[in-house]
């Protein structure tokens, strides 16, 4: 027994080694498996206060180009709106009020903590339980493109697994012909202004510049343009084939997102658990 | 260890954080090469700092690192990883009798120990942090090629550090 206890304590410094690296191990494994269980991130309230001040700054450093974002949005609702003034009344049209039916609300919210340089990227956001948000809700970037789920949510702020994720798969179609696919990011590519959609048959006629929208499974109402196609010609040895597309959103420039509310969220999620799955 | 290594450490401690957390972490060469420059801060621990002592303080700053990173477990795996390569190295290298520099600073072991030294720790540290956060091997050429370019770009920063610190104190 002695000699055992010396020789511990000769060799400490291999057996402590072997008991923090455990730890960290299983830290790190825990992390991946239940995102939602772990508090030390930055939904946490020290972490999240540090980002937000110092964001005040950073936000400061960027209004120019926030403002002819929010310029180029201004304007387009406005034609929009003229366009809706300026309806031919004296034709009977039919209004749908959908004003109480509305599927999905936008809520939008401010970035605090942002990165695109890591192998797994998180957007922190100044939104949390308080304004209704909830685990796996769509984020949506305010000119075009989509952004991911939330995360982690805390009383006064949340955490977004953005596209730039391993874990990150979003139900895409092609605009002109509705074929299925799935967006994802990595993979051998890691620049955040590139992802690839998989699982496209082959069968389908796709071009290099046609668009990507979402399919509207998911999350995602249907019809928000992603990307554009870069590159088609990505074999994959079966029978799906692989593209590439360049993003409409900058992810390194993200300053607001729109957080979408689907009203009937619930209701879809009673009533696939009812339904057995045969997906 | 005096009040005033102690002091110096924790200061330390801060400035590196707070640089790596606010500043080097918006910063990489098109997406391939991050500096981890933190890990300084472990390297020039004062020698006579126990192992014990040494691994806690390895897995705190991991664990504060991680959780201002969103990536739980991985830099703290790593630090623990770098100080148990540190203290291999420093009892195969520096012979402690006939030795009283107070840390393993450039100024105090010279470039060529210091440099090895450094080299050897940060790519066990940037090993495991980058095959951590890929976590599979199907990507393993991109990932090898994004750790030791983070190698070479944290290596500059330190040993720039380093000089820095080391001119003002033989002036």
């Amino acid at each position: 027994m002695r000699n055992l206890w010396i020789f511990i304590s000769r060799y400490n410094a291999f057996f402590f080694f072997i008991i923090f690296f455990a730890v960290g191990i299983i830290l790190t494994l825990k992390n991946n498996v239940f995102q939602r269980s772990v508090t030390l991130n930055s939904t946490n309230e020290v972490v999240g206060s540090a980002y937000e001040r110092l964001n005040v700054l950073k936000r400061y450093l960027n209004l120019g180009q926030v403002n002819d974002s929010l310029a180029t949005e201004n304007a387009k609702l406005k034609t929009e709106l003229i366009s809706l003034k300026n309806i031919d009344s004296s034709k009977t049209i039919i209004v749908k009020d959908t004003v109480n039916q509305q599927q999905y609300t936008l809520l939008s919210a401010k970035v605090i903590k942002n990165s695109v340089t890591q192998r797994n990227n998180i957007i922190t956001i100044n939104r949390g339980s308080d304004d209704g948000i909830v685990k796996d809700m769509a984020v949506i970037s305010p000119n075009k493109g989509v952004v991911g789920f939330i995360l982690n949510v805390s009383p006064h702020l949340a955490t977004i697994r953005s596209l730039l994720h391993k874990e990150t798969l979003i139900s895409v179609n092609l605009k002109k012909n509705n074929a299925f696919g799935s967006l994802v990011w990595g993979d051998g590519n890691f620049d955040f202004r590139k992802a690839y959609v998989k699982e496209i048959p082959n069968h389908f006629k796709v071009n290099v510049g046609d668009t990507i929208v979402t399919s509207g499974a998911g999350g995602f109402p249907k019809g928000i343009e992603v990307g554009k196609i870069s590159k088609t010609k990505i074999s994959t040895g079966d029978s799906f084939m692989t593209l590439e597309i360049n993003l409409f959103n900058d992810f390194s420039t993200l300053q607001y997102v729109y957080i979408i509310k689907n009203r009937l969220a619930e209701e879809q999620k009673v009533l696939e658990i009812q339904t057995p799955n045969e997906q | 260890m005096n009040s005033k290594t102690i002091f110096i450490n924790i200061f330390r401690w801060f400035v590196l954080l707070f640089v790596q957390v606010f500043l080097l972490r918006n910063l990489s060469f098109y997406d391939l090469s991050t500096p981890f420059i933190y890990v300084l801060f472990i390297l020039v621990l004062p020698f006579g700092i126990p192992n014990l002592l040494l691994f806690i303080i390895a897995f705190g700053t991991g664990l504060t690192l991680d959780s201002f990173y969103d990536t739980l477990g991985v830099h703290t795996t790593a630090c623990v990883a770098l100080a148990f390569v540190r203290i291999l190295f420093i009892s195969v290298s520096v012979n402690r009798d006939a030795f009283d520099e107070p840390e393993p600073s450039l100024g105090n072991m010279g470039f060529k120990w210091f440099s090895i030294y450094a080299i050897l720790c940060i790519f066990v540290h940037h090993f495991v942090v980058f095959f951590l956060e890929a976590f599979k091997l199907s990507e393993f050429s991109y990932t090898l090629g994004r750790c030791v370019l983070s190698v070479i770009f944290t290596l500059f920063v330190v040993l720039l550090v380093e000089f820095i610190f080391h001119n003002r104190k033989s002036n």
